[in-house]
């Protein structure tokens, strides 16, 4: 981190014992860590770019460990940092305008703003800012990807190596990426604001896909790293929580609550050799009971709230697997009921697939077999290896077994995360 | 100057400062299916065109208008590549793509969350996509020229 390595400079200082000097240390680490991206995202708006943002944040950092030591840390050290980041800005575009003549009369004007920016930086419109950090980052007019990647990087704050071991791609690409989108938000003037209201449901729905989509990358483990990947579905849980706290629309609150309630079966869903284990199998026990405790009210809210939306609906089909004692014992009939309000908002194959499995839970394999027969015979979710693997399973239970196999075998072509392969290699073997 | 009801007044000044403050320009760019677009009976056709003329007027209106035309079908197209100082004349594009140029709108808007905006209140937009590009300066010895001026 940035602060440890100015952190250095801290051993020239007045500090009368190294002890004392750690322990400042430890607290200007602690406040970077608390501090930097809401710092970061008042300094974009202020500054109108992010590379000249992130400049002026590290240059800050750099004198509060060159400062702080002889001068104590300020009361409000987040609004010293904003202070000191903005007029260290100040005079890197100053000294920018007395080489380019003739001077840059635009330039002049936004020196002016930076000196007065008119705005106290007060508790309110630092929040706003890391609304508009969010939106921004999220903006639908940026790759998919790069979304992702900007997101991870300016508002979770995690270093383009730690992002790029995440998705398992060269550091490099990440870096491009996030070059990329910036060029784009500058180019095309993508605006740091959050939406108004006529367009923040449409542009809530992409800030969520990019939360969801963290979370899932961690979720579904497609690398054998675990710790990075339990440190994605954190980043997304905490980014889900912030913008539920400035933002408590029904969606994100039910976003929130489902990915805690997937969170919560984290040590249920591996078993001690890092197998898969099915929902049906896994030891309920292990679930995070606290965590189900705490998102249960919140699925209640959303769905009771006007603007509900499929993140609300399948947060409360989580809910019902999250309550229920048993695999058999749970309430399939509300689930299959969910899925058909779920498949009415957004229509979808995999959801279509989901309703399919309830089904057969509740009215037997039979049932299920049908329905993703039909599925399968519309063109649909032919290479999605889940529809042959339920389909396989659905033919096992009705004793079809060279059924079964066929279809595990078709899954099995078409699966590429390991963990998911060798769980479907086993249901294979266990027929026989 | 009366504002229409359905296009948004010019919002007040952005939230950057500096040069961030002057309107940008983006062309609009409407593609359309070409054989969509012959097919459509006269009655719906001639309800569309007045839908675009009126919205030329709402643009005005709301300061946001710099030009627009609509354009004859992509087969009335004519290349012009100048290679080696010879003009050597094709004619049009060969993209295999369904949707054509069809017309455009050159607007300014503050930024593009108000492009997009006044983009999908194109009478035409439902039919096809519309393209987004923002206009960029032209820079001379280091001044940068909007691409309309007459001469540096």
């Amino acid at each position: 981190m940035v602060v440890c390595d100015a952190g250095q400079g801290c051993h020239n200082g007045k500090m009368s014992t190294a002890t004392a000097d750690r322990s400042l240390s430890a607290r200007v680490d602690a406040i970077y860590r608390a501090e930097s991206r809401r710092v970061l995202a008042t300094l974009i708006r202020q500054l109108g770019d992010f590379d000249i943002a992130e400049e002026a944040l590290h240059e800050a950092f750099v004198a509060a460990v060159e400062q702080w030591p002889a001068e104590g840390i300020p009361d409000n050290p987040r609004a010293w940092l904003i202070t000191t980041a903005r007029f260290k800005a100040i005079d890197r575009l100053r000294r920018r305008t007395k080489h380019d003549v003739p001077l840059d009369e635009a330039l002049g004007e936004r020196l002016e703003a930076l000196v007065d920016p008119g705005r106290p930086e007060d508790a309110g419109g630092i929040e706003d800012d890391r609304l508009r950090l969010v939106f921004t980052c999220c903006h639908p007019a940026l790759a998919a990807e790069a979304q992702v990647a900007l997101t991870l990087r300016e508002v979770c704050g995690l270093t383009t190596e730690e992002i790029a071991r995440a998705y398992l791609v060269p550091a490099p690409t990440i870096a491009q990426r996030i070059v990329r989108a910036k060029a784009k938000i500058r180019d095309a003037r993508i605006p740091y604001e959050v939406p108004e209201a006529s367009e923040l449901p449409a542009r809530l729905e992409s800030v969520l896909r990019v939360i969801y989509l963290v979370f899932n990358e961690g979720y579904l483990a497609s690398s054998s790293d675990d710790a990075i990947r339990s440190e994605l579905c954190a980043e997304a849980l905490r980014l889900a929580r912030l913008v539920v706290e400035l933002l408590p629309h029904p969606e994100v609150v039910g976003l929130f609550a489902l990915m805690q309630l997937h969170e919560s079966r984290r040590a249920a869903r591996t078993d001690g050799a890092g197998e898969l284990v099915t929902l049906e199998e896994q030891d309920r026990a292990r679930w995070n009971s606290a965590q189900i405790v705490a998102a249960i009210p919140l699925v209640e809210a959303a769905l009771a709230t006007e603007g509900r939306g499929p993140y609300a609906i399948q947060a409360a089909i989580a809910a019902l697997h999250a309550q229920a004692p048993s695999w058999e014992a749970t309430d399939w009939a509300q689930i299959v009921a969910l899925y058909d309000v779920l498949l009415a908002m957004a229509p979808s194959a995999v959801v279509e697939l989901n309703r399919a499995v309830a089904i057969a839970m509740r009215d037997g394999p039979a049932a299920g077999l049908e329905l993703v027969d039909a599925i399968l015979a519309r063109g649909e979710l032919g290479d999605y290896h889940l529809a042959h693997a339920a389909r396989a399973d659905f033919c096992r239970r009705l004793g079809r077994d060279a059924e079964a196999r066929a279809a595990y075998g078709a899954a099995l072509a078409l699966v590429r995360q390991p963990a998911e392969r060798r769980f479907l290699e086993a249901r294979l073997a266990r027929l026989g | 100057m009366a504002l229409s009801a359905s296009t948004p007044p010019r919002r007040p000044g952005p939230v950057l400062a500096g040069p961030h403050g002057a309107d940008m320009r983006y062309l609009c760019l409407i593609y359309l299916d070409e054989k969509q677009l012959a097919a459509m009976p006269e009655p719906e056709m001639s309800a569309l065109n007045a839908r675009h003329l009126e919205f030329n007027g709402k643009l005005v209106d709301s300061g946001h208008y710099v030009e627009a035309e609509a354009l004859q079908p992509a087969a009335a197209t004519t290349c012009v590549r100048i290679r080696n100082g010879k003009v050597a004349l094709t004619d049009g594009p060969y993209a295999e793509t369904k949707e054509m140029v069809a017309g455009f709108y050159l607007i300014e808007a503050r930024d593009l969350n108000e492009a997009v905006q006044v983009a999908s209140r194109i009478p035409a937009a439902p039919l096809g996509t519309v393209e987004i590009r923002p206009c960029r300066d032209l820079e001379v010895d280091g001044v940068a020229h909007k691409a309309t001026r007459r001469a540096c």
